[in-house]
């Protein structure tokens, strides 16, 4: 193995050398680098990203060495963006590092095209008004945005991108794909060509429990009037009648059976996500339509013809006990259905491509492949323009946030996380950013978050003083640790919506560093 | 400007945390200057690894006010550490961890200072370990965690009413990740649960059935595991398996085809077998970093109750989305590490050696190879050699004695006992009572602890 592969080994075991590709395509804009914006910026320095742009107008100064670990003393009165940039070209340098001495409210306000060159675009330390207008830019220019603040004890995180579509989701617990109740011609016939009722008790023991509750539930179906264990009662029955095959106590196929009855029970055909995703208007095609979206118009049409109400089958099957030889030729039988699905898929596939003027095999048959294989598995995370969500958040949402006691301090945070920066734009600094006017600015932070609610529709709400209180003794600190929090969570979304593997989150994340009952808001 | 003077400080930010007044804390929170030069002069923190966790740990914690700090490690730096240890070069594959993180951040932040031992947990007496105020935890293994909890934990000492007295309490903080999840929490013995209280969090790694590695594989992890656990012994009598030779891996790679294609069983590859031999668990430098974070904030809370404390596990998971939850568990009254102790009731006629040979037997216990320490006094050690010679005379004398022929005490032990079909070493807490002395009677004791 060549020592990159060696390097990054422990993450290629995560998203593969694909997404390991697709990271190295990148090209990251950090916006300010304090410790949020370094922070977020190491992770994906380490990880290999292709290039990263540091963008930050400021010198370093004395403060910056309590909380920033890539300046050091040698940097004070330097370019912040240089030192921060150079330290992270220290840690990598297959990652092509640059830095752009500039504010980055400058860069928004005077040259917006500038940041169309990226992928993505780390947004650290922004007040509202920057945001709001980044936002729109990077929106037009379909860049992808992040946006990361660390803010004393809280901060926040939050992901803007129009559309993130999702084939390898890879969620962590997915019930497989196995077609038990609804069993295809070839999986039937495999199934009856092996005896249950086998009296050598070697060969009993090592029938697969895949083939054991598809003969059953035939069994069961042809004592019922073609249904299947439907209530309580008759899926106990059913379990009873699973046991009472059994002709030794350590047939583990059969104890499998049992715990897997449920498989039996489970609805036939699609997941409501999923039917809304194949109903979604972006799978009504045209000539600029994404990959994904003509994949999802196919998958439509299969599920409606072919796959008779269910998607392309996966085509894996887990461990379980059984002979070797029967295990491999059920891995056969299933590979082979998926890969017939698969075959009417692409055809289907590159049907759409010429209808919609496109060259037929844009699609390559390995993506083409994947999405059949995840197809039960697709996901699309869209995101609110920050400007829409900022003037009519969702107020249902707001309310049940204010009322419920795991939510009332995140939400409290995300509502004095923007009434700091309207104090600011009205005295030009933050509340207790300065020691001698705590008691004022606490009253006239209170009355900014108070306007604010009934801004957003909740008249008469206001915040514990306590958290306002709080949020004055913060005074817009940038705490490491909290920074290397928010950084972290940051970098993990940027290489979700890189690779586009797992799920970004969803709405605005509130990290709460008091009892660390961060939640996510999706207003 | 009243702010000018903070705005030249190496601690401008921190400073609002510490030296202000706050509603949301801990009872036990009092800002102040004094309160931060006490954090840089009097507070100690020992990190527990230097990996993944602890190159983090290190950097948050010397940037969060610490300014004496050691790290113990027994690892040497590799290339697949790289893409997250972040204190570590491509030069340093093969030096020590501890001492090459130490140095690095030493380098960066001045003032700091860092001391690293690169040595086992098991190597450092328990003084070493009395020694620091928290320790904190950035490990990747079940039985060190439970070693260095069980380190922690016998330092509690309780009243006579059972309860724990405060100040003998060595709070713990510990991380743990696995590719996008991870948890951090706060274990102060005695208060919350400790490790060991809630060690079903941890449930053993399931083992494959030999029987189905050698006779009905189905996967390419039994052809592996075959070559790895099976093969490999009928064909190198006597010589061990080494993980950490490429010549042994690509051995039983290879072996691992030829059975895979002997069964028609697909998907053997060089990094599969690497994964299911070394038993490796995926690692990213976001959720280290992000649990760290964690770790280290909850580090600054403990020593100066500039906030409240994290109420006592959390766990992160990025997976689909991003989900924090936090779980407030409880302890386990009866537990045999935090709990008062395992009362041993003992004739004053027990001679040390009787006594060990006692713990072997102990139903609870099942600890062989004592050795034996009571207030910080060496009663008798296994080992070094020139210890256990400096006091094997001991195991002829009475027990009570060499305790000062006080009617109970505290004792500690370590050894080793069996877990899950493992040996492993063990730090034990016992409380000794011997019968007829001071008003201890029989009955008193039925219970145990």
């Amino acid at each position: 193995m060549a020592e990159p592969k060696i390097k990054y080994d422990r993450q290629l075991r995560i998203w593969g050398e694909q997404g390991q590709a697709a990271l190295e395509k990148a090209s990251i804009c950090l916006l300010n680098c304090g410790p949020t914006g370094s922070e977020t910026l190491k992770n994906l320095v380490l990880g290999g990203v292709g290039s990263i742009t540091v963008v930050d107008g400021s010198k370093v100064e004395v403060g910056d060495l309590g909380n920033n670990f890539m300046v050091d003393e040698s940097s004070i009165g330097e370019s912040k963006a240089k030192c921060v940039c150079s330290f992270l070209q220290e840690l990598n340098d297959a990652v092509k590092a640059k830095f752009i001495e500039e504010y980055p409210q400058a860069l928004i306000e005077t040259n917006p095209s500038f940041f169309s060159q990226f992928t993505l675009v780390v947004a650290t330390q922004l007040v509202e008004d920057s945001m709001i207008k980044l936002d729109r830019i990077c929106r037009e220019a379909n860049v992808k945005l992040i946006f990361a603040r660390s803010y004393g004890l809280t901060g926040l995180v939050r992901i803007s991108v129009k559309e993130h579509m999702i084939i390898e989701s890879k969620p962590d617990h997915f019930l497989d794909d196995l077609r038990l109740n609804n069993p295809w011609p070839e999986l039937k016939r495999f199934a009856e060509g092996i005896d249950l009722t086998t009296a050598d008790p070697v060969a009993h023991k090592h029938i697969p429990y895949v083939v054991i509750l598809v003969k059953m539930a035939n069994e069961w179906a042809d004592s019922h009037n073609g249904r299947l264990p439907s209530t309580r009662e008759e899926k106990k029955e059913f379990k009873e009648l699973l046991k009472s095959r059994m002709i030794a106590l350590d047939e583990d196929n059969y104890r499998e059976a049992v715990e897997a009855s449920f498989k039996v029970f489970a609805p036939q055909g699609i997941s409501q996500e999923l039917k809304q995703i194949i109903d979604d208007s972006a799978a009504e095609l045209h000539h600029n339509s994404s990959d994904f979206w003509v994949m999802v118009a196919a998958l439509k049409e299969f599920i409606a013809n072919e796959g008779a109400g269910e998607a392309p089958l996966e085509g894996s099957i887990p461990d379980m006990t059984s002979s070797t030889e029967h295990y491999v030729n059920l891995q056969k039988i299933y590979q082979a259905k998926a890969e017939a699905d698969f075959l009417v898929m692409e055809q289907r596939v590159r049907n759409h491509l010429k209808k919609i003027g496109r060259e037929t095999k844009m699609i390559s048959k390995q993506t083409i492949r994947s999405f059949c294989r995840n197809a039960r598995k697709l996901k699309v995370c869209r995101y609110r323009l920050v400007e829409d969500e900022f003037n009519s958040p969702v107020l249902s949402e707001l309310q049940k946030y204010l009322a419920d006691e795991e939510y009332i301090v995140a939400v409290g945070f995300y509502i004095l996380l923007r009434a700091v920066d309207r104090f600011a734009a009205n005295y030009n600094s933050f509340p207790g950013e300065f020691d001698g006017e705590m008691d004022e600015d606490i009253s006239r932070l209170k009355t900014a978050a108070v306007s604010l609610l009934s801004d957003l529709g909740c008249n008469g709400q206001t915040l514990t003083e306590d958290l306002i209180s709080e949020m004055c003794r913060f005074g817009a600190a940038e705490l490491h640790a909290v920074a290397a929090f928010i950084g972290g969570v940051a970098s993990q979304e940027v290489i979700k919506l890189i690779t586009k593997q797992f799920v970004p989150m969803s709405g605005t994340f509130i990290f709460n560093g008091i009892d660390q009952k961060s939640q996510l808001l999706s207003l | 400007m009243a702010g000018s003077t903070l705005q030249a400080s190496r601690s401008r930010d921190l400073d609002k945390l510490l030296l202000r007044p706050g509603n949301l804390v801990e009872p036990n929170f009092e800002p102040g200057p004094e309160l931060r030069d006490d954090l840089r002069e009097y507070a100690r923190v020992l990190v527990v690894g230097a990996g993944g966790l602890g190159c983090e740990l290190l950097k948050d914690l010397a940037l969060s006010g610490f300014k004496n700090l050691d790290v113990i490690d027994m690892d040497r730096i590799e290339v697949t550490n790289l893409n997250r240890q972040f204190l570590f070069r491509l030069e340093d594959v093969g030096k020590p961890k501890a001492e090459v993180a130490a140095k690095r951040v030493m380098e960066r932040v001045s003032g700091v200072n860092i001391v690293p031992h690169f040595c086992r947990i098991e190597d450092k007496e328990l003084d070493f370990y009395s020694d620091f105020n928290i320790i904190v935890l950035g490990l990747d293994s079940i039985e060190a965690r439970s070693y260095i909890n069980a380190v922690a934990c016998s330092f509690l000492e309780y009243d006579s009413d059972d309860n724990p007295r405060e100040e003998t309490m060595k709070p713990m903080v510990d991380g743990g990740t696995e590719g996008f999840k991870g948890h951090a929490r706060v274990i102060k013995p005695g208060v919350t649960p400790c490790f060991e209280c809630t060690i079903w969090l941890f449930p053993p790694q399931v083992k494959f059935p030999l029987c189905t590695l050698a006779e009905t594989p189905r996967t390419a992890a039994h052809c592996i595991e075959y070559a790895h656990l099976i093969k490999w012994d009928e064909v190198h009598s006597g010589k061990s398996f080494d993980p950490d030779d490429p010549g042994h891996m690509q051995w039983v790679y290879s072996e691992a085809v030829k059975r895979a294609e002997l069964f028609g069983i697909p998907g053997v590859t060089y990094s599969l077998t690497q994964g299911v031999v070394k038993n490796i668990i995926p690692a990213i430098a976001s959720t280290n970093a992000i649990i760290s974070a964690a770790c280290a904030l909850e580090t600054l809370k403990i020593a100066t109750g500039c906030s409240k404390t994290l109420s006592n596990y959390l766990t992160y998971n990025g997976v689909e989305g991003l989900h924090i939850k936090v779980t407030e568990f409880v302890r386990d009254k009866d537990c045999l590490v935090c709990g008062p102790g395992v009362l041993i009731e003992l004739d004053i006629s027990v001679t040390l050696e009787k006594f060990i040979n006692m713990l072997e037997e102990h139903p609870r216990l099942l600890l062989s190879k004592a050795s034996v320490m009571h207030r910080g006094k060496n009663l008798y050690m296994q080992a070094p050699p020139v210890l256990e010679e400096m006091t094997r005379s001991n195991l002829d004398q009475l027990l009570f004695d060499l305790m000062g022929k006080v009617p109970r005490d505290v004792i500690h032990v370590t050894g080793m006992s069996r877990k899950d079909d493992k040996k492993v070493s063990s730090l034990m807490k016992l409380r000794v009572a011997f019968k007829g002395v001071d008003g201890v009677v029989d009955m008193d004791m039925a219970g145990g602890a």
